[in-house]
């Protein structure tokens, strides 16, 4: 092992230190959400540093975007099953939040940036709730978001430009400041997440 | 004779709402046909459908044709872990005494290279092979992107 090794070894462990004392600090007192809870992930910290690309072409920051409440999905607009039936679930999570006077948002991050254009993302989120905001962007940038919140995603390819994805199916609700509190399952509905997610910002209104 | 049946059935078919119509090829009936709205011009769509055996014999869904698309495929959503992904489906089995459902979430026809923009409203037909059974022409309804079955009644 030579010494420039050793070092980068040891900026990455005060990094990674640095890092775990910053999640700690934020992290509110567990007990806050006990009555919220329903799902749970043991000892990974999902959520972290994003910069994507939004639907006017903007570049944004997961600070811009994530300024409120917000479902996080990842999956792609060629998909014609299972995305389409998330995105609507959680475009309709979104309805019933807002109906009962919570605000609230949903973003749709796209993990097929080679063909998914800020048009494309656009038009695809629109079908769902004309508040769903897209990201899509480099590579590079979508490995980083998906990175950070654990999500898996793998081309099948076959060459041509008819390649499906295989991805992630989670939904995850990040408060601000607080970071990622929760995640949600496929089969949740969106009367089990509105309930949820009220509970969480009911929560952390009152902490 | 079967040619018969099958353009009665789809007179009779066509007054009433296209998704809700119950067709029958051999010992199987095949109704509630739909698909979602594509997302503009070179997006997949999707061919959803339920089929019932009601005979004695095990059948298999082999092969999907339409002139809505140049690469109609068989597909499987599998998901693993939260994990989706969609392996092609060589056939889909139609056991006897067994109702199949192409429905989101599981088994669906790919409509690859699709060549219209299938708008909410539209219909198109789709022509399912099966093994034992032949062939069946349905019509295929499409409904919002959002929408996770076509209003027939108790299927909706």
């Amino acid at each position: 092992m030579n010494s420039k090794l050793l070092t980068v070894s040891a900026s990455v462990i005060v990094v990674a230190a640095a890092g775990a004392m910053v999640w700690t600090a934020v992290q509110p007192p567990s007990d806050i959400f006990a009555g919220c809870s329903t799902s749970s992930v043991a000892g990974a910290a999902i959520g972290g540093p994003f910069t994507l690309v939004d639907e006017t072409g903007a570049t944004v920051t997961d600070a811009q975007v994530l300024s409120k409440p917000t479902l996080i999905y990842f999956g792609y607009t060629f998909c014609p099953d299972v995305c389409p039936t998330d995105s609507a679930r959680n475009g309709e999570t979104l309805d019933l939040l807002t109906d009962t006077g919570y605000d609230a948002g949903v973003v749709f991050i796209t993990i097929d940036p080679d063909r998914d254009t800020v048009d494309r993302v656009r038009e695809f989120t629109d079908y769902f709730h004309d508040d769903m905001i897209g990201l899509t962007g480099s590579p590079e940038q979508v490995a980083v978001a998906s990175r950070a919140y654990k999500t898996f995603y793998q081309k099948q390819d076959t060459g041509d430009d008819y390649y499906l994805m295989d991805h992630s199916t989670f939904t995850y609700l990040v408060l601000p400041g607080l970071g990622f509190v929760q995640f949600f399952k496929r089969d949740d509905t969106p009367e089990d997440m509105a309930k949820t997610v009220a509970c969480y910002i009911d929560a952390s209104a009152n902490a | 004779m079967k040619t018969l049946i099958l353009s009665a059935a789809l007179a009779v078919a066509a007054t009433t709402a296209f998704a809700c119509e119950t067709l029958t090829v051999g010992d199987l009936t095949v109704e509630n046909a739909w698909s979602r709205a594509t997302v503009g011009a070179g997006r997949p769509g999707v061919f959803y459908v339920t089929i019932r055996n009601a005979g004695t014999t095990d059948d298999a869904l082999v092969a999907i044709a339409t002139p809505a698309a140049k690469m109609p495929m068989l597909h499987e959503t599998v998901i693993a872990d939260g994990i989706a992904s969609m392996p092609h489906a060589m056939a889909i089995p139609v056991p006897a005494g067994e109702t199949v459902q192409l429905a989101p979430g599981g088994y669906h026809g790919m409509l690859m290279e699709m060549t219209m923009a299938a708008k909410d409203g539209d219909s198109f037909p789709v022509t399912m092979t099966f093994q034992t059974a032949g062939t069946v022409t349905v019509t295929v309804e499409v409904v919002s992107l959002r929408a996770e079955g076509p209003a027939c009644g108790t299927n909706n």
